[in-house]
């Protein structure tokens, strides 16, 4: 068996990465999870984190990403994210804007009438997931000011 | 006939139309290429995602646990037509064929007493609606503001459509939109995207996965994304075709005016050529007189 797998980072407007990687830590929505080469087939669902990539030569990457999944087999992973930054990229400014983002979600959830308390409460959980991967990195996702 | 001066005048305006028509198709090519190549971008997104739920709808369909993005609504009486055309004009035949694709529908959905409603994104269309059917919109998009199409504008359209989805509006939702073929053909295309349509082939791989959390958590998930997915796709279709069309647009509207240019300055030097030649004889006729 092959040491090393493929791995694509690819968001809707372009591919973000493909390398050789040796495993892949994934923000599962169900809790962590490590995909290395060989793992039996899987998809998974993805809450917003932190996506640590492991290159052939140990070194390691990491990746935020929100609202996506990550299709696993044993040669190769691919992960469709809304939105993927490398974690040096990841600035206050782009986090701000992310929980911007995700806040104007859950008040047009909010709003709407027609919405049902699924949704509100699935932009809740976004906006926890949020708030959690900021302090994870070290960002202050209280920054972010939303105008009401 | 008219006068030499007022050739000279036609000739000059036509020369500056050819100016910018010039100018026009140029820059149609440039936003062309980038056009081409966001939508070159976004291609494997949009493709493992429909292989994806390729797998899981070829699954999920027959159960009747299906969600409702999938299964329908159970009826196909209420129809919305989302049609996308530019915010521009000058691009040749690209709004009209768009949108009388979706009056054709339209019509046709009409006849068989269907509930129609409209849903515009892009001014032309709109426009070219307006007094027909005007009180079938629903909603319009203004794009005029977007420089760059990005994955957030489609979100918000899907999101819209969804919406309305989720509170009963309709049953069945289409895009109308021009996919990009080539520079000098555009396809109008209308597609089905709620309920979603199942891609048959790819079925048999589907099985070996496993799925976290369950199939039907991740198709809930999956469903919405996928009309975000298709919505940004027919986005990018669009503006590549609308690119592609005004740049031929603008090229025949060049070629155009350069065979009125040489054919007013025929034109002109005959009527100036006749000019001297009157003059010659009237001299000449006034010197035998004599």
């Amino acid at each position: 068996m092959a040491d090393t797998m493929q791995f694509d980072l690819v968001s809707p407007e372009r591919n973000l990465l493909s390398v050789p990687v040796r495993e892949v830590r994934l923000p599962g929505a169900e809790g962590d999870l490590t995909a290395m080469p060989g793992h039996a087939p899987a998809i998974v669902n993805l809450r917003p984190g932190l996506v640590t990539v492991v290159a052939g030569d140990g070194s390691e990457t990491e990746f935020a990403v929100t609202g996506g999944f990550a299709e696993i087999n044993g040669e190769s992973v691919t992960l469709l994210a809304e939105r993927g930054h490398p974690r040096a990229e990841m600035t206050q400014e782009v986090f701000n804007e992310m929980m911007a983002q995700a806040r104007r979600r859950v008040e047009t959830a909010r709003e709407r009438d027609t919405a049902g308390e699924e949704l509100v409460a699935a932009g809740v959980k976004l906006l926890a997931d949020m708030e959690a991967l900021g302090t994870h990195i070290g960002l202050d996702p209280n920054q972010a000011n939303f105008p009401h | 006939m008219p006068s030499l001066k007022d050739l000279k005048n036609r000739i000059g305006s036509v020369k500056n139309t050819r100016k910018i028509t010039k100018a026009m198709q140029m820059v149609a090519a440039a936003k062309l290429r980038r056009a081409q190549e966001a939508a070159e971008a976004a291609r494997p997104y949009a493709d493992r995602m429909a292989s994806v739920m390729a797998g899981l709808t070829a699954a999920a369909a027959g159960s009747d646990m299906a969600p409702r993005l999938l299964a329908g609504t159970g009826d196909d009486r209420r129809h919305l037509l989302v049609v996308m055309t530019s915010e521009r004009g000058l691009a040749g035949g690209f709004n009209s064929t768009i949108v009388k694709l979706a009056r054709l529908r339209l019509q046709e959905l009409q006849a068989q007493g269907k509930q129609v409603a409209i849903l515009t994104v892009g001014k032309k269309g709109r426009e070219q609606l307006k007094r027909e059917y005007g009180d079938l919109f629903v909603h319009h998009v203004d794009m005029s503001e977007v420089k760059r199409i990005g994955y957030e504008n489609a979100r918000q359209i899907a999101d819209d459509i969804l919406d309305r989805f989720g509170a009963g509006e309709f049953d069945v939702a289409t895009l109308f939109y021009n996919r990009f073929e080539s520079v000098i053909s555009q396809v109008p295309t209308a597609r089905q995207i709620i309920p979603a349509v199942v891609e048959e082939g790819e079925a048999g791989a589907s099985a070996l996965y496993d799925y976290e959390p369950d199939e039907n958590a991740i198709l809930n998930d999956l469903l919405p994304r996928s009309v975000a997915t298709q919505v940004f796709a027919a986005l990018l279709e669009n503006a590549a075709s609308e690119q592609g069309a005004r740049m031929t647009a603008m090229d025949n509207a060049t070629r155009n005016a350069g065979d009125m240019i040489d054919r007013l300055t025929t034109e002109y030097n005959r009527s100036r050529q006749a000019a001297i030649t009157k003059e010659l004889i009237e001299i000449i006729s006034g010197a035998e007189a004599l």
